[in-house]
């Protein structure tokens, strides 16, 4: 099963290592992880994106917490809350799908940010399943480069973390 | 007043109350080790930097104090990590100090360098990476109390060599403050009556002791809680001497080479208290067929050792001794019903004792040639009851678990988890560096004592009468029995061919050797040893071909084993 859990930790040299060598050394799978500094510029906010059952979830949460950097973690799993990931493509065109481009572009309110006679590259924002969506349209034109930057979370509701 | 790095790290040991460090010198410590000679902290000089580490462990698991460590950059660094890692798997609180290049050289393959912070990573509780001379008292303090706190465990803190000529003010801060770690050491109340119901319904409790029992100092309160409930008491090899091995109740050591009573206990018990200990493989055997029939109750203070391996009915995280004081206390309380509950015991007694008659811990012995066994047997017969046992890694360790009585806390010192050939001998060292005054014997095997034979200097250096059992059976035994008796006797590279003169090694570097082939002479070896002033090595030509019995083969369950 897919989890989504944010951590919170030190600001500090090489804690990214320490999160991603457990994940490591522990056989714990990541599919994706997004990090930058908190609304205290002293706390890194990770996004961490993994998988397994609730034995697993539930060893990685305690691991996480083991860390001495590590200052909070938020279980996502069976909360409500808003998913964001934002793709850049790179779309080779022609004449003959410029147009189609732009059509996919506007019905999934993407932005073309750069613009070449012979390219288009989009900036797409949404949950993974919205940038999926649009790959698979935008696959057959022509994608020549995609970069993804792994979804950022956040709780719904007027409950915040401070410092987070 | 400002103080350089070097100063400033010995200013804030001795703060810590660190009496005696255990080192190597080198290029990128060469600053440290000028302002030691005009400081009181003590060094000990090893003579290779996995033993000053050991010898740190050991120095450790017999005070409970923060072992500390120093070694230089690169090659001394990457040295240590055996030793690191066999305290990390067995939470010995521990500060290793490491040398490094200056800090506009890291990075750049500078002489002597190694990225200590990533390669020490996995085997530490924590590591520092001092780049300011300002953060060191800070760093050291935060190190030590990191290494002794919670669930102990190493911390290694890589000191550039510019840092350590850098100037700064000292002062020694006297909080701790870091906000992503508070262990949690006050065991739930709630979970904790719920511990002593369920001890007062079962009828065939187990109380299975891990090296927490150990860590917290709970050895009277673990007494106390056995003695009032009647709970026979089974250790793990962390666990040993945190309850006599004496006591009527004491079951032994349980798991791939525990009593068949302890294994036949465990797995027909329908209580498991679960104190300080971790249920690794090699304890458990074959999961599906440990403690079917039982409830179990896990007191650990990491979180993350619950239910990691097993399934847990009543999770306690805490200090255990805090655990143990708090469930004493319930217990206390209900006078009446723990006497119906231990009257009740007896059938379980009655079974436990037919286990215990139909298979004792026993060996064949023989007249004509020296059994492993017997000289451990002996050693027990003639060593002190506060004597500290040191073992290596294999046959001769498993041997020590089965036959000698662990009668006082803290006197058996082996590397469990990570089961590390060459700890014995440099452990030794640093237990007697810390007990001058008592009897420190290292068992070890001739394989193990030649991973670091060459602390037999340090030993005659320091004056350190550390006593050296060799069970010599030119074998790396317990691999060849595994070979034997899973791999049809083929042993492939596990016969020490070349035979060695470890009396001839011993007397090369100025200890005392002995040794003997003959049964009628061990008594005498070992009595003569303990009588010499100094370290002596006591060799035995053992029985090559014995086996560590029982034995649950790997894999299989705990009443699968095979006897003797």
């Amino acid at each position: 099963m897919r989890h989504t859990i944010s951590v919170l930790v030190e600001n500090e040299f090489g804690v990214l290592s320490r999160v991603s060598g457990l994940f490591s050394g522990r056989g714990f799978n990541i599919e994706s992880l997004s990090v930058a500094p908190a609304l205290d510029p002293t706390i890194s906010r990770m996004t961490i994106v993994t998988s397994g059952d609730d034995n697993v979830l539930e060893q990685i949460v305690k691991q996480l917490n083991k860390l001495i950097d590590t200052i909070k973690i938020i279980d996502f799993t069976g909360e409500d809350f808003v998913e964001r990931e934002m793709a850049l493509v790179k779309i080779a065109c022609e004449d003959r799908n410029r147009a189609e481009i732009l059509r996919i572009c506007d019905i999934f309110r993407g932005k073309v940010v750069d613009v070449t006679p012979k390219s288009y590259t989009m900036e797409v924002t949404g949950a993974p399943a919205k940038i999926d969506a649009v790959m698979n349209l935008l696959q057959p034109l022509g994608v020549k480069e995609l970069v993804r930057t792994g979804p950022v979370v956040i709780g719904r509701g007027p409950k915040g973390w401070k410092s987070a | 007043m400002k103080l350089t790095g070097s100063k400033i790290l010995l200013e804030c040991l001795a703060l810590e109350g660190v009496e005696t460090i255990f080192g190597y010198p080198g290029g990128t410590v060469i600053n440290i080790y000028n302002d030691l000679m005009d400081s009181p902290v003590k060094h000990v000089l090893t003579r290779h930097e996995q033993a000053a580490v050991h010898a740190a462990d050991g120095y450790a698991r017999a005070t409970g104090k923060v072992g500390v460590a120093l070694a230089t950059s690169g090659p001394g660094a990457t040295n240590t990590i055996t030793g690191i890692a066999t305290a990390y798997m067995d939470s010995i609180p521990m500060v290793v100090i490491s040398g490094q290049v200056p800090t506009p050289l890291i990075g750049n393959d500078a002489f002597q360098e190694a990225d200590i912070m990533g390669i020490t990573r996995p085997v530490t509780k924590h590591n520092y990476l001092v780049r300011d001379v300002k953060e060191l008292p800070k760093i050291i303090k935060q190190a030590f109390y990191i290494a002794r706190t919670g669930r102990p465990g190493p911390v290694v803190v890589d000191l550039p060599k510019d840092v350590q000529m850098d100037e700064a003010t000292f002062e020694y801060p006297d909080k701790v403050e870091l906000r992503g770690y508070k262990p949690n050491y006050s065991g739930n109340l709630r979970m904790i009556k719920k511990a002593a119901s369920m001890i007062l319904a079962a009828k065939k409790p187990v109380l299975y002791v891990g090296g927490g029992a150990t860590l917290t100092d709970a050895h009277a309160e673990l007494m106390e809680l056995a003695e009032l409930t009647q709970a026979p008491v089974t250790t793990t090899l962390m666990g040993m001497a945190s309850f006599p091995t004496t006591h009527p109740l004491s079951l032994g050591m349980l798991g791939m080479h525990g009593t068949y009573y302890a294994n036949m206990a465990v797995t027909n018990s329908d209580l498991l208290i679960a104190l300080g200990a971790r249920f690794d493989d090699r304890v458990t055997g074959k999961i599906a067929t440990f403690a079917p029939n039982a409830k179990i109750i896990h007191v650990d203070i990491d979180p993350t050792s619950i239910k990691k391996n097993v399934r847990v009915d009543l999770p306690i995280v805490g200090d255990l001794r805090d655990v143990l004081k708090k469930l004493l206390k319930q217990l206390g309380e209900k006078e009446n019903e723990v006497k119906t509950t231990v009257d009740g015991l007896q059938p379980w007694h009655d079974e436990i004792t037919e286990w215990r008659e139909k298979h004792p811990m026993s060996y064949k012995a023989s007249k004509s040639v020296i059994k492993p066994q017997y000289v451990i047997e002996k050693l027990r017969e003639l060593s002190n009851d506060d004597a500290i046992v040191t073992t290596e890694v294999g046959q001769h360790q498993m041997w020590a678990a089965q036959f000698f009585d662990f009668i006082q806390p803290r006197t058996f010192l082996s590397s469990g988890g990570l089961g590390t050939m060459g700890y014995g001998l440099p452990a030794a060292l640093g237990a007697q560096v810390a007990f001058p005054k008592r009897q420190v014997i290292d068992i070890s095997g001739d394989g193990s004592f030649q991973m670091n034979s060459q602390e037999l200097a340090t030993l005659v250096q320091y004056r350190l009468p550390v006593k050296i059992v060799i069970l010599n059976n030119n074998f790396l035994g317990m691999v060849r029995q595994w070979q034997q008796l899973f791999f049809d006797k083929r042993y492939s590279q596990t016969c020490m061919e070349l035979p060695i003169d470890f009396v001839k090694l011993a007397e090369a570097y100025g200890a005392t050797g002995l040794r003997t082939s003959k049964v009628d002479e061990v008594e005498d070896v070992i009595k003569k040893a303990f009588e010499t002033d100094g370290p002596v090595i006591m060799e035995f030509k053992v029985a090559r071909e014995e086996n560590v019995l029982p034995m649950v083969p790997a894999g299989a369950g705990l009443n699968e084993m095979v006897l003797g």
